[in-house]
């Protein structure tokens, strides 16, 4: 295991609580000041492939069908059916049944399949259960694995509990890449985001998510910022870099390249890639095309120009 | 590394004229001996446009135009001087990116900071001293205050059209009228604010704008007429003010010069805290008279924030005030660089340890790289002096009670700051500040509702709030 040994888990409560705090009015007031970063032409069009190629793009309903699941997969692996130099996503993200469709559908294509796992998006079930979703979806086929952390278990103080839950699931991944979601919008503190930053890092995970895209508050630019600070300081303390995806709640391009201009300007270059920052999106990325192809072509096309996910 | 093309900011928007008279008694005139000066674009070194320099005879004549327009002034309803200063924040409101624009061309400050900051502060304050004129029986100065008459009001170059809307709003909301010097190398947003008093159909000579250089404001300060004299300037010419003043019954406020201690505790939100420092230093080029030059940070935390600091220096972006993404711009003149440069460099002969991040610096034009100083003790000239530019001062503390020491050890007290998560230090610790101002986990933070001011040598008085309407009446 990566910090565990040097921290000790009878400490952890006493690490994550010994973290800088985080100033609320402070944080917010900075994405606030980097959202007004001005982005154009070149800089714009470099900005929106690079999004496009860290999209996770995401199905997650009920009413998922193998059809829909087949399309997804189609659009992600080409999202822009007119124009080939239009890079692919980054991700198909799709709960643990779809994961047979969608390996399918993306076999050689190069895109990654990440399923939701662990009892998404509540994460209330025995840990057994947990497991058992977590290794389906890898057997079949998942390569990336989004977990979601217990926040009842995180909000009542019970740290080594979200700890060994997550060292469990990274277990259980085996190699596939392990995002673990935290549910910002649940933890509810930027005190809490960065110290379940931390938790999820110390215990292995390769990704920090910020949500499930299933609760009143997801992704924003401060919460994002945070996660993006607790990164780039765990890479200091433990030399392991750790990417960040803010999911829900993103849905232009304006949006995304506010994200990038903070990735740019609080953790740098080493994170500007797909290896290393997502986006969990589905709408985003017809925004992302449309501003593209105005970008190409010098005006804007309607919607029935993109294809439906 | 995602570089962000260029994004200018339209010169378009904004139309100089090139040249600029005298606003006295509600007309543009030369000045009566016909001298001229020229403001510059410090970011480039292009002259702006000339503007006429007053003599001691335009003085007069702008102070005899106030003179005349306070009978009428003074005796309308306080309502009715709302009413003026109401429109008058509106049309800046609706002139704000041609001011902005203005602003930083004759200025050099980022258009983010015009745009963002000294514009909507500017308008802010007019509604703010609007909404005081029909009130001010209720402000706590007794039941019927009177106004003082003509004031004469110098302000500086660091946020021109701000400090002229903290310096006019209260004086007309309060029924006086105004003679306004504004700062020779930045005088063009005072002139556009005459013209905007001409589009509100302000009475002739309410407010009058003589430009001109340090003699100018010295007849004006002189002028046997006056009943009042703001200044927001060095803490040299400030004295030099009272000096003139004593013992003629003009009523002064001064707003001078700083030091601020910027404190940062062990227990501070340290990626906030290095968002304060760096705004508090390096915003407007470090051009505030309330900037936090002087942090002051706990010995025990003091690598790692210096660690951070530094990395959050490199990605500042300097260069052309009016690109949407420029962080800090061009230094307001070379007299200030001379200044900044030649203070950089005795810090450093005294053996302070300097350092910037690499930027590359535009080749005309007034720049100097963001800097700061580690090393430095309360004995070293760049933690006593007052740079007024973009370097910091890093000075180390052990305990709260050497922070409050420290901090209250220098000649100036106009603002401080406190970084700390513990509710009950930052109470304990601002009530020992010597300070006008302290921020708490923030820094460089403006709201008209807040008065401003200084303790020993950063002045007296205070602007803004109710505080700021009784440096105007009797």
């Amino acid at each position: 295991m990566t910090a565990t040994a040097s921290i000790g888990l009878s400490d952890l409560r006493s690490f994550l609580h010994g973290l800088p705090g985080v100033d609320k009015v402070g944080v917010e007031s900075r994405a606030a000041a980097l959202g007004t970063r001005s982005v154009k032409a070149s800089a714009k069009a470099s900005a929106i492939d690079l999004a496009i190629r860290m999209v996770d793009l995401t199905t997650l309903e009920g009413a998922d069908t193998p059809g829909k699941v087949r399309a997804l997969c189609a659009k992600g692996r080409r999202p822009d059916p007119a124009d080939p130099s239009c890079p692919a996503v980054a991700a198909i993200c799709v709960y643990p049944a779809m994961v047979p469709v969608a390996a399918a559908a993306l076999a050689g294509s190069g895109v990654h399949l990440a399923s939701v796992a662990t009892a998404f998006p509540s994460g209330q079930a025995p840990l057994e259960v947990k497991l058992a979703d977590t290794r389906a979806a890898v057997e079949a086929g998942a390569d990336e694995i989004d977990m979601v952390i217990s926040r009842g278990a995180f909000l009542a103080g019970e740290y080594n509990r979200v700890f060994d839950e997550i060292v469990a699931v990274k277990e259980a991944s085996g190699a596939a890449h392990l995002k673990v979601i935290l549910e910002t919008g649940e933890l509810a503190t930027y005190d809490n985001v960065r110290r379940a930053s931390w938790l999820a890092m110390l215990a292995g995970a390769d990704f920090i998510k910020t949500s499930t895209g299933k609760v009143a508050v997801n992704a924003t630019l401060p919460i994002t910022l945070v996660m993006l600070e607790a990164v780039r300081d765990y890479r200091i303390a433990y030399n392991r870099q750790v990417g960040v995806k803010p999911a829900g709640g993103i849905k232009n391009t304006k949006d995304a390249i506010k994200y990038l201009v903070t990735i740019n300007e609080t953790v740098g270059d080493d994170w500007l890639s797909p290896d290393w920052f997502r986006f969990g999106a589905s709408s985003l990325l017809n925004d992302l095309l449309m501003q593209r192809t105005r970008l190409t072509t010098g005006h804007y096309a309607g919607p029935d120009y993109f294809t439906l996910d | 590394m995602f570089s962000y093309a260029p994004a200018p900011e339209s010169r378009s928007v904004v139309e100089i004229a090139s040249s600029y008279g005298l606003f006295i008694d509600g007309a543009f005139d030369p000045s009566k001996d016909g001298n001229v000066f020229k403001t510059v674009n410090p970011a480039t070194e292009e002259v702006l446009a000339e503007v006429a320099s007053a003599g001691s005879e335009d003085v007069d004549r702008a102070v005899d135009a106030a003179r005349r327009a306070f009978q009428s002034w003074s005796t309308l309803p306080g309502s009715e001087r709302a009413k003026y200063l109401f429109r008058i924040a509106r049309i800046i409101q609706e002139r704000s990116r041609e001011l902005a624009v203005l602003e930083s061309l004759d200025n050099g400050k980022p258009i983010k900071e015009s745009r963002d900051v000294d514009l909507p502060l500017v308008a802010a304050h007019f509604f703010y001293y609007a909404g005081w004129a029909d009130k001010l029986g209720y402000a706590g100065f007794g039941p019927d205050p009177k106004p003082l008459g003509v004031a004469g009001q110098i302000i500086p170059w660091n946020f021109p059209l701000l400090m002229l809307a903290w310096k006019i709003a209260p004086a007309l909301a309060t029924g006086n009228t105004v003679v306004l010097k504004p700062a020779e190398t930045t005088p063009l947003s005072a002139l556009f604010f005459a013209d905007i008093c001409r589009q509100a159909e302000l009475p002739p000579g309410v407010v009058n704008i003589v430009t001109g250089a340090g003699d100018t404001g010295a007849y004006l300060v002189q002028h046997p007429d006056v009943n009042k004299v703001a200044f927001t300037g060095s803490t040299e010419v400030g004295r030099e003010i009272a000096r003139s003043v004593a013992g003629t019954g003009k009523r002064l406020t001064l707003e001078l010069g700083g030091k601020a201690a910027n404190i940062v505790f062990d227990d501070a939100p340290i990626d906030q805290a290095v968002e304060g420092i760096v705004s508090g230093i390096f915003f407007n080029q470090g051009h505030v008279c309330c900037a936090g030059s002087r942090l002051l940070v706990q010995e025990s935390i003091a690598e790692e924030l210096l660690f951070s600091l530094k990395r959050r220096m490199s990605t500042l972006r300097v260069g052309d005030p009016l690109d949407k993404n420029t962080d800090i711009g061009a230094i307001n003149s070379a007299a200030q660089l001379a200044r900044i440069t030649e203070l950089s460099e005795i810090g450093a002969q005294e053996g302070a340890e300097r350092w910037s991040p690499e930027c590359q610096l535009p080749d005309r034009g007034f720049w100097f790289a963001p800097t700061i100083f580690t090393g430095v003790t309360q004995a070293h000239r760049i933690a006593r002096e007052e740079i007024f530019g973009p370097v910091l001062s890093v000075l180390t503390f052990r305990t709260p009670a050497e922070a409050v020491e420290k901090a209250n050890n220098t000649p100036y007290g106009l603002s401080a700051g406190i970084w700390t998560e513990k509710g009950s230090r930052i109470l304990a610790i601002a009530g020992k500040l010597r300070a006008g101002v302290v921020w708490a986990n923030t820094f460089n933070k403006f709201d008209p509702a807040s008065p401003f001011g200084g303790y020993k040598e950063s002045g007296y008085g205070r602007e803004g709030g109710r505080h700021g309407l009784e440096a105007y009446l009797a």
